[in-house]
Formats: structure tokens, C-alpha cells, sequence
């Protein structure tokens, strides 16, 4: 009987002692990669550096290139700060809706695929690849066309405004991804735990949800956080399908202002405000996977 | 007319494949009594024991524990009830990490015998006290050494009231210094009176605490008898042979 892959021990390294450090690193971030099943998305403060850096040159070289007699670059910039961060506000309320209502279908998704009942397993096995690997706006413009504007519930009608339908859009992906980390998780679980767990008369759902899963959390956070980084910067192409968050906003005032020499640092500058709510999330995504590190 | 024992095998086989690990067992156990298995890894000791609560299905014979007639439980109903009378203590403890060493006790009593989560607390952390760790009822398993994590595991068995708690080779994973500790915390138990079937590699120890010894090898039991008899005198050359290198 030979162990099922997931069961199968990881690349261990190297017994060169120089290359012990290195082959650590790459066996943990591998275990990681496994768990999530994405390579790791990482942001680094330099990223942020040369974002900004990048920002001033453009917006620089914009005001060289301006005509006279218009505002200058900076203060069009600031003139349209408290619009785009109206939209950049829902762009996080998005975020958090897809990723609220993604973690909760993602859960019992990820559960059902470890059924021990083979069709629940297999349907929850094709559904979440099915939506982890279909592109992201494809899902949303099947969202915004396949479901209606309104609906009635009880004799109540509930209307589902562009921006639901989109947040319900990006919350597929998510719960797709979220049932991958859940069953990698699950599956992460030494077999002694289970093996207890039956021997002390669990029945299977006690020891899943008493035994099994309180275990996961710590192993699933970092990665789950990973995913919100993903999404919130995901949340742009909603732009596509025209609900009116930040990058629509910039559009309309980029129209309005009717000036292509702002192109370059309006788009930049929204890039900077991504990098400032990302970042701490990425860092404390790292905090947080270091503090529970998980021996493979 | 001597009482019925309180679990009778007989002649179990099972297969993991095409590997026969067990290939016609057959022993009994009174209550009370505390059996010592030995033999070389892979003669299907833990087997045994995990066949005993149903962890693992035999293909052919019979088990019974109590009133259990264990390899005809069908339902999952039928399965736990017998889990109930049957303990078992792992060679690598298998504690709930995220729990601390009492709730880990509590937890089975709680949630599977449905007792008084007051009552079960009390009872906790006499079994604590018992097993001489009543200052770390609030460690997580990962604070603790292995001796103290199985004497843990101990504790959590004995809260279950089990008719017979099953040891699987629970020293194995120990230092030699800690096995001490688990060993002696075994012995009070045997010495009370309570069912033990033990695997292990104590042969100084299974010498001093079974009423009965087996031995094991190739999926049958090669030689069996009480422990003095066992020791002094094993007839089968296997036996002989295995003694001669653990002795």
C-alpha cells in the first residue's frame, strides 16, 4: 500500500550543512504552497519604495510635460483624493463582503470534499476546481447577467443591486480557494488525531468539529489572509461591470478633467493606496505564519 | 464453574492487502487480569489491540468484550458503545494539542458519555492527582514532557470508567528515564484490580505486572503463559531466541 500523495513526506532538503538554512526555507515555503495551494503571493517594503518612486517620477514628469496654465499635478491629485477614497472604501466593504460570504461557503465545500461519501466528495471536488480555475471576470459577468435585479422572497421583493451581484461574483473564487486551504488543512492533521479521536467514541462530525478543526485555524490563517490580499486587490475588476468603486471613480474624474498627462499618476497613486492596506496584511500574514510554524 | 472472561479472541485474521497480519489469534482475558503482549515489530501487536475496539475490522473469527460481540456491530451506534468500555492509550500519545491537559481528560466523559460537566471536572482532577500531575491540569500537551503527556493520555483512558483499557506500546516513544514515571503509574492500576491488555518492549516489567504473557510472531501466538513460567522456561525456540536478544 503505498501512502496517498497527500500523505507523502515533503522534500526534506539537502545534508549539506551550507545549504541547510536555504533548503529549510524552500521545504517550509513548499509546505505552505502545499497547504494553499497557490504559490505565495509576498509583498516587501521595498515593493513600496519603488511603487512610490515610481509614483513621483511619473507625477514629475507629468508636471514637466503640463501645460501652462493648468492646476498643478499634485493638487488635481489631492482635488479628487476624497472621491476616489469614497470608492476605494467600497472597494474594501467588496472585499470584505466577498470574503465573509466566500469563507463560509468555502468551509462546508471544503468539508464536503473530504466526505467519506464518494459522490458529495467528487461534486465538491469538481465544483471547487471548476471555480478555482475559471478566470475571475468570467465568473463575474456570468454574476452580473445570470442573476436577476430583483428577487422575491415571501411575498418580498429584495432588489440586488450591481454591486451584490459583483461581491457574490468574487465571493465564488474565494470559496473555491477557501475549500482548497480547508482541506489541505484538514488533511495537514497528524492520522494519530483522528485515531484518538475515534477510539474515545467520537462519532466522525464531534471530531471533526471538536477535535480536527479547532486545530486547523492557526494553520489555515496566513494562507486565508493571503487570499483577502488577492481579492482586495481582485476587487478592480468589478470596475469592468460598472459599479462605482475606486478605479470607475478614477475613470469619471480622468474624463472630467479631460487630461492625458494625469493618466500616469492617478493610476499610480491608486496602486499606492492597494500597497498601504496590503502591506500590514502581509506582514502580519508573515507574523502570523512564523508564530505558528508548522513542523512537516 | 470459572466466570466467563471478559474478552475472548478467537482465531482473528486480518489482511492489509496482500500482507496477512494476523493469522488465527485466539486468547482470552478475565477481568482483572493484566496481559502482556510481546514480539517483534510487525507481528501484528497493535493490530491486536486496535481490532480489539473496532479501529480496525477483522476479516475472519470472532471478538468479544462484555456483552460486545464486536465483529458483528454494524451500526455506528453499536461501534461507540463498545468504544466506551474500551480505552486506549497510544504509543505516541495523540493528546489534543489545543486543549490543556484537563480539558483533555474531560473532553470524551463531556461530549461522548454525556456526563456532568461539574461531576467530570471533579473527577479530572482526582485522575490528575492520581497520575501525580495535579500542578499542570492547565499545561497544554506541547509544555510537557513525553512521560508527563502519557501520563495524561493515561488519565483521559481512566476517565472513561473503561471495563479494559488497551496500552499500546505506550513507552516506546519515552527516554528511558520517563518510561519509569508511566510504568509505575501502570502498576497502580494493575494493582487495583483494573483490565489491562499491554504491548510492550518492558520485558522486566511484563514480568513483574502480567498475569499472563503471549508471545507473538508472523501473525500467530508462538508461545504463551504465566510470566514466571514464561521467563525461566519459554519451550518454543522463537521464543527463546527473542528473549535471548531483549534479555
Amino acid at each position: 500500500m503505498s501512502a496517498p500523495p497527500f500523505l507523502r513526506p515533503l522534500p526534506r532538503g539537502t545534508d549539506l550543512p551550507v545549504l541547510l538554512p536555504p533548503a529549510a526555507r524552500l521545504a517550509r515555503r513548499v509546505a505552505q504552497e502545499r497547504l494553499q495551494g497557490n504559490p505565495l503571493a509576498r509583498l516587501e517594503a521595498r515593493h513600496g519604495w519603488f511603487l512610490l518612486v515610481v509614483f513621483l517620477c511619473a507625477a514629475g514628469y507629468a508636471q514637466a510635460q503640463a501645460p501652462a496654465g493648468h492646476p498643478g499635478i499634485a493638487a488635481t491629485v489631492w482635488k479628487w483624493t476624497p472621491l476616489l477614497a469614497k470608492g476605494f472604501v467600497f472597494n474594501i466593504a467588496i472585499s470584505a463582503l466577498a470574503m465573509a460570504v466566500g469563507t463560509l461557503f468555502g468551509v462546508f465545500l471544503g468539508l464536503a470534499q473530504l466526505s467519506p461519501a464518494t459522490p458529495v466528495r467528487k461534486s465538491a471536488w469538481f465544483v471547487t476546481h471548476f471555480f478555482r480555475n475559471a478566470p475571475w471576470l468570467v465568473l463575474l459577468f456570468y454574476c452580473m447577467f445570470l442573476l436577476p435585479f430583483k428577487i422575491t422572497v415571501f411575498g418580498v421583493t429584495v432588489p440586488l443591486p450591481d454591486w451584490v451581484k459583483a461581491t457574490f461574483g468574487l465571493s465564488l473564487p474565494v470559496m473555491a480557494n477557501m475549500s482548497e486551504i480547508v482541506r489541505g488543512a484538514v488533511q495537514s492533521i497528524p492520522t494519530g488525531q483522528w485515531e484518538s479521536a475515534t477510539a474515545f467514541a467520537f462519532t466522525r462530525r464531534q471530531t471533526l468539529w471538536m477535535i480536527i478543526l479547532p486545530q486547523c485555524v492557526k494553520r489555515m490563517l496566513p494562507p486565508w489572509m493571503n487570499l483577502y490580499s488577492i481579492l482586495t486587490v481582485g476587487t478592480v475588476l468589478v470596475s469592468v461591470v460598472g459599479v462605482s468603486e475606486v478605479m470607475t471613480l478614477a475613470g469619471d474624474a480622468l474624463g472630467s478633467e479631460n487630461r492625458a498627462d494625469l493618466l500616469m499618476p492617478f493610476y499610480l497613486y491608486i496602486l499606492v493606496w492597494f500597497f498601504l492596506y496590503c502591506y500590514p496584511i502581509a506582514r502580519w500574514t508573515v507574523y502570523l505564519e512564523r508564530r505558528y510554524a508548522v513542523n512537516f | 464453574m470459572p466466570e466467563q472472561p471478559l474478552v475472548s479472541v478467537r482465531d482473528i485474521h486480518k489482511s492489509f492487502g496482500t500482507v496477512a497480519v494476523l493469522k488465527g489469534l485466539s486468547f482470552d482475558v478475565a477481568k482483572g487480569e493484566v496481559v502482556c503482549i510481546i514480539g517483534p515489530s510487525g507481528s501484528g501487536k497493535s493490530t491486536i489491540l486496535r481490532c480489539i475496539n473496532r479501529l480496525i475490522p477483522i476479516d475472519r473469527g470472532s471478538i468479544r468484550v462484555a456483552s460486545f460481540e464486536v465483529e458483528k456491530l454494524k451500526s455506528d451506534r453499536d461501534i461507540i458503545a463498545l468504544r466506551k468500555e474500551v480505552s486506549i492509550v497510544f504509543q505516541q500519545y495523540n493528546l489534543y494539542p489545543h486543549k490543556t491537559a484537563l480539558a483533555n481528560i474531560m473532553m470524551a466523559p463531556i461530549h461522548v458519555l454525556k456526563e456532568d460537566p461539574k461531576e467530570v471536572e471533579a473527577r479530572a482532577v482526582s485522575l490528575l492527582a492520581k497520575v501525580r500531575l495535579q500542578d499542570k491540569a492547565a499545561s497544554y500537551p506541547g509544555e510537557l514532557s513525553g512521560g508527563q503527556q502519557q501520563r495524561v493520555a493515561i488519565a483521559r483512558a481512566l476517565a472513561m470508567r473503561p471495563e479494559i483499557i488497551l496500552f499500546d506500546e505506550v513507552t516506546a516513544a519515552l527516554d528511558p528515564e520517563t518510561v519509569k514515571e508511566v510504568l509505575v503509574t501502570i502498576r497502580e492500576l494493575a494493582d487495583e484490580g483494573l483490565t489491562c491488555i499491554l504491548v510492550t518492549h518492558e520485558m522486566g516489567f511484563a514480568r513483574e505486572v502480567a498475569d499472563h504473557m503471549y508471545f507473538t510472531d508472523g501473525g500467530v501466538i508462538v508461545e504463551d503463559g504465566p510470566p514466571a513460567e514464561f521467563f525461566a522456561n519459554p519451550k518454543h525456540e522463537r521464543t527463546k531466541a527473542f528473549l535471548s536478544q531483549i534479555l
